[in-house]
């Protein structure tokens, strides 16, 4: 097949990716772009069987039962996930993709050196200088991925990790896992140097993602995305194909916006979240003294005649809520109010959740309207005209502390300032400090009512007490 | 070099398009980037394709069968889950 025929369809998924990416910016698009993306991976596939030319039987034979082996494990596991797993499942897609490119840097080299042809890529340093990078890339992104599902699924400490003189270790791994890949550039004719690179490159994924802790994972997952987009455009590099280096820059800078507006977020920056301490270490002990007494209980018919006589209602989901899975009662309330004609909003804070935009997901699985769903800086202002706010499983992003406190862990995080509204509901199982490990004297306000039980039960109590009234 | 830098400026001229691209996708839809834009990096199977033909070494093609397996999960879970999210974003009455 004509060469230019096939770099024109690789020309044309390339600016349908792209589109499709351009859609994805409004939800009555979005299915739209996603489909166009789908057709653009499609066109590309048909391309890359163009390009391969006449196919012998047997690597039919392993191709065809690779695609059919991939489509059914991944439909299965896209079909059957929970919304509430999706970080998860985003996680192990890295992880996948990681695999996938560092499999293919080292079946370029293994291929050139079995055969015998095309050896003069060995002495061209963009060939041999992308595939070491591939070998890195890919195995970070590979075994962080897993680290990351590990964490999220439980399998693994959520808590951050951490040991006498972790930084180190991991520095000097880094500059291993240089020095072999500067070994394989060198020597490209010895590939147990690939392999050590991948090697290297995969214990350091194990070791970076460790200690990270649970709050920060929607930077991690953000960052791991990144990660395996430039994994693929390296491949892109190995191979000198235009559609793997776009795709793969697309997706890196998606990444790395994502990564970027997680920190913002948090007020911290990137090498802070790598390699910085916040991560449950330095909970307080004290936290009980200081709201001894000074809180506040209350109880699902309190809280129902409050909301019963307000105008405006704001909820603030939290990850606690995703985990009570207490997204279906939050919609029964929802559904209770606004049949009272109460104003209900949601209040999204960016980290709410465990990726970017997760509550929002949660949300919207549960039958809410997206035009309910506020973010931060739309909703702060209209915060003294809210009658009731209702903060369910939220702790750290409602902390007043973060602007009065410089001291602070939170100090100059973005928060929710839920503290203007005439009544407070905090569902929350106990006193106990959110992931900064800071005690939260939104808890002890006057207009502050604790309500200490599961956020679904809670949120259930409340509907039924309504319903009574 | 010179087709090392002519790659170089499609690559960086791409991150600029994705960075024009993907700042004005609202966070509302941030969950359903992050799948659909996975989905996309699994454009690796192009070069898993590529790299398993030519060779007789069994090696060669189980790492590309793997490569392969490995991309396809991630494009076609991404894409699919993708568009499961998407439909629960419908505007409601």
């Amino acid at each position: 097949m004509d060469k230019a025929f096939i770099n024109v369809l690789y020309l044309i998924s390339s600016i349908l990716f792209i589109i499709g990416l351009k859609l994805l910016s409004h939800p009555k698009t979005a299915v739209r772009g996603n489909l166009t993306g789908a057709v653009g991976m499609f066109l590309a596939i048909v391309g890359v069987f163009l390009e391969y030319g006449k196919i012998g039987q047997e690597d039919i034979i392993w191709i065809a039962s690779g695609i059919l082996l991939g489509t059914v494990i991944g439909t299965y596991i896209a079909l059957k996930v929970e919304m509430t797993g999706m970080p998860q499942l985003v996680a192990l897609l890295n992880g996948f993709g990681g695999l996938a490119s560092f499999l293919v840097g080292g079946n370029s080299l293994m291929e050139i050196l079995e055969t015998g042809k095309n050896t003069e890529f060995l002495s061209n340093y963009q060939f041999t200088i992308s595939t070491a990078a591939t070998g890195i890339i890919g195995a970070v992104t590979f075994t962080g991925s897993v680290i990351a599902f590990g964490k999220l699924q439980g399998l693994v400490s959520e808590k951050s990790v951490r040991y006498f003189g972790d930084q180190i270790v991991k520095v000097l791994l880094f500059a291993a896992s240089l020095y072999l890949g500067y070994l394989n550039v060198t020597q490209p004719t010895v590939i147990a140097w690939y392999w050590y690179v991948v090697i290297a490159g995969s214990i350091l994924g194990i070791l970076l993602v460790m200690p990270i802790g649970g709050a920060d994972m929607p930077v991690v997952i953000a960052l791991l995305n990144s990660y395996s987009g430039i994994a693929a455009s390296a491949t892109g590099f190995v191979l000198g194909n235009n559609v793997l280096i776009i795709s793969g820059s697309l997706v890196g800078a998606s990444g790395i916006i994502l990564t970027q507006i997680m920190c913002k977020a948090m007020n911290r920056s990137l090498p802070n979240v790598l390699f910085g301490g916040l991560g449950g270490a330095t909970t307080t002990t004290d936290a009980g003294d200081i709201y001894s007494g000074k809180t506040k209980s209350t109880s699902a018919e309190e809280v129902a005649m409050l909301l019963d006589m307000a105008q405006r209602v704001v909820i603030v989901p939290g990850y606690g809520m995703a985990v009570a899975q207490a997204q279906h009662a939050v919609r029964d309330l929802y559904n209770q109010l606004t049949d009272r004609n109460i104003e209900v909003e949601f209040a999204i804070h960016p980290v709410a959740g465990r990726m970017p935009g997760h509550m929002n997901v949660l949300l919207a699985e549960a039958d809410i309207p997206y035009d309910k769903m506020k973010e931060m800086d739309e909703i702060n202002p209209t915060f003294d005209t809210v009658d009731v706010v209702i903060i369910n499983g939220a702790n750290d992003v409602v902390n007043p502390l973060a602007k009065t406190d410089p001291g602070s862990p939170i100090a100059g995080m973005p928060i929710l300032d839920v503290e203007k509204a005439k009544t407070i509901i905090v569902i929350k199982r106990s006193l106990s400090p959110g992931f900064a490990g800071v005690p939260n004297p939104l808890f002890i306000q006057d207009n502050c009512l604790m309500y200490f039980q599961d956020g679904k039960k809670a949120t259930q109590e409340i509907v039924t007490a309504l319903k009574d009234t | 070099m010179e087709q090392f830098v002519g790659y170089l400026t499609i690559f960086l001229l791409a991150v600029f398009v994705g960075f024009e691209v993907i700042t004005r996708i609202p966070p509302l839809l941030h969950t359903p980037l992050m799948s659909g834009s996975n989905a996309i990096s699994g454009i690796t199977i192009i070069g898993a394709v590529l790299t398993l033909h030519a060779v007789n070494s069994p090696l060669v093609k189980i790492l590309g069968f793997l490569a392969i397996v490995g991309a396809t999960i991630n494009v076609v879970g991404g894409f699919v889950v993708t568009h499961r999210m998407l439909g629960m974003f419908k505007k409601k009455d």
